[in-house]
């Protein structure tokens, strides 16, 4: 108990002394509030203005979690056919990872254009950001299976739906969660980069308002949200790997590297 | 009809992108049912490949396998495999790990519950159903191993170099264990083994590989009575029969 009281103290630490180096800086080096504005200001923002701030993280956290789950229900499943087929990992991977290259502000006007400026755009950018690290790792995942693992399963005369489910699937859940792990993180930035472009709500629209007013502290005032969003929900699927694969944590690494 | 499994000029050449691997010269070989036939050889001269090929994990090159009398294309349920490392899953416990093959071949999981505590409890593990393997001994993971490869009560037991991992006092013990269970099962065993000892002790017939591409080159009877213990290690006839299949390994350099 202890230890997880200060697994979140330690942090919880390092970030206030981090906030009091900021306003010491400010103090010292005499840096104007129009380049970067004090901590008070800024938390002086979060309280005023903290019903408008939360009615409009409400849509970025919605766009959010809806693309991270579509990263989730579409990219395993893809990383499971691009493992089990030498045709589509050929043919769709590259593409894949092409698709990747392409800077996603660019196209985001796209999906507005197509989509209009409600929520579905800013879910399919997040999705976009937020998928290629669960297939990557997913994909990786699934073929460093033991492949000692793999014949004792065949031996046993599974079928190949029995050797995902029974060995695959554990083995590369690791994998796997470290790469939902990253996705949660990206995925806010997706749903950010689409109010960008097609917001008139959400923490991205009050970012870009408020940098076009020069209104600094509530610029990080939200930036302060998104952050948390990002480290709560970094926190809520670490959890969900917790209980999901306690053997991972648990077990010693003596037994993975053989006895 | 009494053989269990049969090899007639079995080859193997894998085919790789660097180009053919001849692992198995034609082999040709006879295991009569009940029987426990050791297999030593040097490293990489194809004794797993061949364990392989009696599984139906691998496809042969050439000739034909038979276990009971059918011929082996693919993985069949007349086997039991021990493989070097336990290969517990670690996201089971001892007793889900041991029920795995029930669960694969959708047998009655009431009825082979009860096998699966029996066999833990020949093995001496009767409080460690709910264990997670990752709580055991590197011997005790082996034994869960060995519950696991006879659940579904094959006829035929296959161990890779089940105790190389060990140490050579567990190995003993282990070794003592096989010969219990075999003696009590009645099950044919076919057992690779790096330990020229451990095959002499615990087969009725020991037989030598070649380097690769491998091939049996000679075959020793084992004619000490069971049931056996330790104390034999220390008969003459023992020592003379694991120096005569220790000639070939000086002959042929080192066996391992
Ligand atoms: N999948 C494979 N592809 C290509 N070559 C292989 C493959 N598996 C084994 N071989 C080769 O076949 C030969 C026999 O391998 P095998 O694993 O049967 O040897 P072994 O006698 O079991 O060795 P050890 O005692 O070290 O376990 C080796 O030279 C190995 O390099
Ligand atoms: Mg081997």
């Amino acid at each position: 108990m202890i230890s997880r009281v200060s697994a979140v103290a330690k942090p919880v630490l390092f970030l206030l002394l981090l906030i009091a180096l900021w306003d010491l800086s400010i103090r010292v080096f005499h840096v104007p509030p129009y380049l970067i504005p004090a901590p008070l200001d800024v938390i002086q923002v979060l309280i005023a203005d903290w019903p408008d701030l939360f009615a409009q993280s409400v849509p970025t956290l919605s766009a959010t979690l809806l693309g991270f789950v579509a990263s989730a229900v579409i990219g395993i499943p893809l990383a499971l056919l691009i493992v089990s087929s030498k045709t589509v990992e050929d043919y769709v991977y590259p593409l894949l990872v092409f698709s990747q290259s392409v800077p996603k502000v660019a196209i985001a006007p796209l999906f507005v254009v197509w989509f209009g400026f409600g929520l579905v755009p800013k879910v399919i950018s997040a999705f976009l950001l937020g998928m290629f690290p669960v297939v990557v790792s997913a994909v990786q995942g699934l073929k460093s299976v033991d492949s000692d693992l793999l014949d004792l399963a065949r031996g046993m005369e599974a079928d190949r739906w029995q050797i995902f489910r029974m060995v695959s699937l554990p083995s590369a859940a690791p994998a796997i969660f470290a790469g939902l792990k990253v996705s949660v993180t990206l995925t806010v930035v997706g749903a950010v980069v689409g109010e960008f472009v097609g917001g008139n709500g959400g923490l991205g629209f009050v970012l870009q308002r408020s940098i076009g007013n020069f209104e600094l502290p509530t610029m990080f005032a939200a930036l302060v949200l998104l952050a948390l969003i990002g480290v709560v929900l970094f926190w809520l699927v670490e959890w969900v790997e917790k209980l999901a694969i306690p053997w991972h944590s648990s077990q010693q690494k003596s037994f993975n590297q053989g006895s | 009809m009494t053989t269990a499994i049969e090899l007639a000029g079995v080859t193997k050449t894998y085919r790789t992108k660097q180009g053919d691997v001849p692992s198995l010269r034609p082999v040709d070989l006879a295991i009569k049912r009940g029987e426990v036939v050791a297999i030593v050889g040097p490293s990489g001269c194809g004794k797993s490949t061949l364990l392989k090929l009696v599984a139906g994990l691998l496809p042969a090159s050439g000739g034909a396998v038979q276990v009971n009398g059918a011929a082996v294309t693919k993985p069949h349920r007349d086997v039991g495999i021990v493989f070097q490392q336990a290969l517990l899953l670690p996201w089971r416990s001892v007793l889900r790990n041991v029920m795995m093959p029930v669960e694969v071949k959708r047998l009655p999981e009431a009825e082979y519950l009860q096998r699966a505590h029996a066999l833990l409890k020949m093995t001496g593990l009767s409080g460690f159903a709910d264990k997670s393997p990752w709580q055991l001994s590197g011997g005790m993971q082996q034994r869960v191993a060995i519950c696991r490869a006879l659940v579904h009560d094959p006829e035929i037991l296959l161990m890779d170099e089940p105790f190389g991992a060990l140490d050579a006092l567990t190995r003993e013990t282990m070794n003592l264990d096989l010969l219990r269970i075999q003696a009590e099962t009645g099950k044919t065993i076919l057992l690779i083994t790096h330990s020229i000892p451990e095959a002499v002790f615990v087969a009725d017939r020991v037989l030598v590989m070649s380097e690769r591409p491998g091939a049996i080159v000679a075959s020793y009877e084992v004619d000490l009575p069971r049931p056996r213990n330790l104390d034999m290690m220390g008969d003459p006839r023992f020592a003379e029969l694991a120096r005569q299949v220790r000639t070939h390994f000086h002959t042929q350099g080192h066996l391992d």
